[in-house]
This record gives structure tokens, sequence and C-alpha cells, in this order.
């Protein structure tokens, strides 16, 4: 690695945490070490403080009740802990479960797991530009319908979900509503109960928090949601997730919460500009440059770009010592498949394949994006020279009418 | 995935990128992969008339930095040799040559593939 500043756009997988969180949890690694849930000393009603103090910070930025917030090891954890709790809970009621295809794994994954055990889900297609179909949504529900459950935003394109709408049509329906709302709590405003969301998952490593620690919401009047625990011992948070609290990072969660609450949009507003400029440059000095997922309702801070015939892993390996992005090629997985996001909007594999997805954050800087406009361009044509495609493409060959040899 | 130094090396300079006149006899071409794939590789031969010598030998690759390496090494290595010769290049000479990791492996595959057809394009031209 040379002595050139490393250039972070990879904020959708984790942000760094904001000094200002680390230097509140610092205390609590040593000269408060008490455990929240010892009842009969200072060590133990100091930490119970703290934590009771970030849970108000967290309840604030979301206008909840700070006592619905159930603390987890992080989103994966909350993801599994309200779609596998509300099923077990509501299992009288029915036992279907709405989802969309584009969802995180925390939650495919999780219902898989409800398939396993008896469920039933639905995975919904999503429109092209990533938008749920409310009127297909609508159809799905049954009368064995529990819960629905749609991230805010999705983690590769930021397109963000029409959440009142939604939850209005849960409402009519008198289905539960749960929200992976990983990557928008912190980021813009994320008010469930003005929304009809009644479970929310989020964690505080995507919005400058330490990682290890997220959060459940869980809506306590109107209706009265609970969640059968999926880790038991102690009954610690109200019974719906056992185990030690973990006391520093949930003082940095809520110290990041403060911070944002004050400072996010001016962030966000900021952010924006910065993006448009880096998706604004790309689009009007590269030919064939396609941006994936719809553009009105989106993050401020993410873009996810196709640059046609040219392979995403490829193209990162030429400015990956400086610059972090991440890709929906097949080649940065184990797998071997294209995102499976992109292909549920509809785009080719081929298309997967050239797309990168960067993610700015709040210590993103303008001369930053500038650098990588000016890297990632270069790399882009340094690519397509040595692209055959590219070069069949200029000479005007139907790429399509080509007969490829699959392997 | 950290790579090694050569396939870095082929990756940020490859060598013989372009591209031959398909249309001559003495040049023969392999296209192969697919762009639903995310590899696609070009390569082309030129034999010498004289000696039956592989003279030249150009790529173009659509694909990640294995695929690129595997494709600029096969160049390399093609020139000079006899068609026979060039016939035994084995993949996982390829893979041993760059230190591939094994879910790169069918990148090399690819490599021998895209050698393999190049030269049966110049047979049938010259049957």
């Amino acid at each position: 690695m040379g002595s050139q500043k490393l250039i972070y756009l990879d904020n959708n997988s984790t942000t760094p945490c904001d000094p200002r969180a680390v230097e509140a949890m610092l205390p609590f690694f040593y000269q408060t070490p008490g455990n929240a849930a010892s009842r009969n000393h200072p060590f133990g009603w100091q930490a119970e403080e703290a934590v009771d103090y970030a849970r108000e910070q967290i309840g604030n930025l979301l206008a909840v009740d700070s006592k619905e917030i159930i603390f987890t090891s992080g989103a994966t954890e909350a993801d599994n802990l309200g779609i596998k709790g509300v099923f077990e809970m509501y299992s009288r009621k029915g036992n279907h479960i709405i989802t969309l295809k584009t969802e995180h794994k925390a939650v495919l994954d999780a219902c898989k797991k409800v398939e396993k055990m008896g469920g039933e889900v639905t995975y919904l297609d999503v429109k092209r530009d990533g938008l749920v179909d409310l009127a297909a949504l609508e159809a799905a529900i049954t009368d064995k319908t529990v819960l629905i459950s749609i991230m805010w935003a999705n983690n590769e394109t930021g397109v963000i979900q029409p959440m009142k709408e939604i939850g209005e049509l849960c409402e009519k329906h008198g289905v539960l509503f749960m929200s992976d709302a990983t990557q928008v709590v912190g980021k813009i405003k994320t008010h469930p109960k003005e929304l009809g969301i009644h479970l929310m998952a989020f964690t505080a490593h995507k919005m400058y928090g330490p990682k290890g620690v997220g959060a459940l919401f869980v809506n306590r009047k109107n209706p009265r949601v609970k969640v059968t625990s999926q880790i038991d011992g102690g009954g610690h948070e109200r019974g719906m997730r056992s185990g030690t609290l973990n006391v520093p990072g949930i003082v940095g969660f809520g110290k990041a919460a403060e911070i944002a609450m004050q400072e996010m949009d001016d962030d966000a507003a900021r952010l924006s500009v910065l993006r448009d400029k880096l998706e604004n440059a790309f689009k009007d000095t590269l030919e064939e440059v396609y941006v994936n997922g719809n553009v009105e309702h989106r993050m401020p801070h993410v873009t996810n770009i196709s640059f046609k015939h040219v392979e995403g892993e490829g193209l990162m390996m030429t400015f990956n010592q400086t610059i972090a992005v991440s890709s929906g090629s097949a080649c940065t997985s184990a797998s071997l498949e294209p995102s499976y996001v992109l292909i549920a909007l509809g785009l080719g594999d081929d298309l997967a394949h050239s797309s990168l997805r960067f993610s700015l954050g709040k210590f993103t800087t303008e001369e930053e994006i500038d650098q990588t406009i000016a890297m990632i361009s270069k790399g882009v044509n340094h690519m397509r020279d040595l692209s055959p495609i590219w070069e069949m493409f200029k000479e005007g060959v139907d790429l399509d009418a080509v007969e490829w040899s699959e392997h | 995935m950290a790579y090694s130094e050569k396939l870095i090396e082929h990756f940020n300079h490859p060598k013989n990128v372009g591209t031959l006149d398909k249309s001559k006899n003495t040049v023969g071409t392999g296209l192969v992969g697919a762009p639903e794939c995310g590899d696609v590789m070009r390569l082309q031969i030129e034999v010498d008339e004289e000696s039956g010598m592989i003279k030249d030998a150009k790529f173009k690759t659509f694909g990640c930095g294995s695929a690129i390496a595997s494709s600029s090494l096969a160049t390399e290595w093609l020139k000079g040799k006899s068609i026979d010769e060039a016939l035994t290049i084995d993949n996982m000479a390829i893979v041993e040559e760059l230190a591939l990791p094994p879910v790169k492996i069918h990148c090399s595959v690819l490599a021998e593939d895209a050698i393999k057809s190049a030269i049966a394009d110049y047979k049938s031209k010259n049957a």
C-alpha cells in the first residue's frame, strides 16, 4: 500500500465509529465495569443507568418510548428475532409471512428457517426500479398472513420503499409490519410509529457507532406486539432477548443516535450533492453508464452504477489499493453468482457483473470524490481497452446475437 | 483476497493486448466465455507460414483480474511455440504460475479453452 490516503466509499458495509461515540464508550470498559443486570451494588446501578440513557437517546431518534428498544448483537440478530419471534408468538393466528426478493440475507435466511419450521413465505418480485408493487403486495395477503417484512432502504441500491403506503396496507388487513431499517436509521428521519411500523431492526455500526450492537424496536401499545425470544437465559430485555448487555457498545450506540439526531439532516444534504457530482461525472464523461434502481426514492449517500462491458471485480482491481467500494459482480463473492438484488431489478447478468456500489459517509470529502472520479474513469477506460465485448460493441456487433460459449 | 505479485503485474501491465486481422489465413481466433458469466476471452495467434511457429499472440478479455492475467500469461507462453507445443499448455500450469486461488481456477480453464479454440480456428482455415 502506498502512502496515499485511502478513500472509503463503502459506508453501507460499515461506517467508521465517530470519535465522540468512542469517547463515550471508553469509561465503560474499565472505570465503570458493571453488569447492567447487577441490581445490588453501585457498579450495576451505573451500568444500568448508562444503558437507560442510551435507550433514551435511541428512543428520541426514533420518536418511540425507550422501553420499545430491545438491544441485540446487531441487525442480523434483530431481523432474526423479529421474523422468527413473530412467527412463533403468533402461530395461532397464522403462519404466513410476506417479504421481498431484494431483502438482506438476514431477512431472507430467517424466512427460509421459518419455512423449515412449517411456515409459508411469499417472496415478492420488485419493479424494475426496485420498488415494491403495492397491488401485488396486497394481493399476496391471506387470512394466514401474520407479518409483512419490507426493508426501508436497500443496501445495494439505496432505494427507499413506500413505507407509509405499506403501513396503511398492513393496518387495513390487520397484519404486523416489520422493517429492516439498517441502512436508514441515523441517516434520514425514521419515526416508525408515524408509518405504522410495528417492528424495526437496525444496528449501531451503520450509523457511526460500534460493531456488535443493534436493536429491534417492538411496538408496545396499539397494538401491543410481542416476540418469542430466540436466545434464552435470564430474561433480559423484557424477556425478549437474554444475555448480559454490551454496556460500552450500547453507550456508543446511544451517543451515535444523539449525534445523528443533530447532524443527519446536514450530512444528508451535503452527501447528496457529492453523490450527484460523482454520478453525473461518470454519466457525462463515460459512455454506457447506467444508474441502477429508482433515483427519486433513494438514500442521499448511495449510488449503484453499471459500467457496461466492464467486469466489476476487474475494474475494482484498477483502484482498490486506494478506493474502497463494493461490486455486484460474481467474482467478489464465493458463490460466483452476481448480485441477486440487481438481478431482481431485471438487470441482465452482464450489467450486474458490471456494477459498483458507492456509499458515501459523513467523513467523505469533496476532494475524495474528485479523486474517485478521476481514478475510476481511468480504470473504466483501461478495462474497456482490454475488453473484447467493448470492441465488438464499438464495431456495431449485436452482442445479443453472438453465440457465446457458456462455461 | 490477496493476489500474487505476478498476477498483479500481468493485470496492471498486460502483455500483448490487441487485435489481429482475423480474416487472414495465418491468424486463428478463439472467443470463449459469455458476458452473463462475467468472463469473455478473445485470444488470437498468428502462425509463421514457413516455420509453423506462433510468431504473434494477442488477447482482449472482459473479466476479473485473474481472467485478464491468465490470458496475458497465455499469450506470452504461446509466442515462439509450435502448434503442437501450444496444445500442451495446461490450465494447471497457469494456476501455478499466477498462484490463482481455488475460486479463480475457472479463469485458467477459460484461458486453456481460448488457446485450444484459437488453434482449432487456425487449423480449420488451413486444413
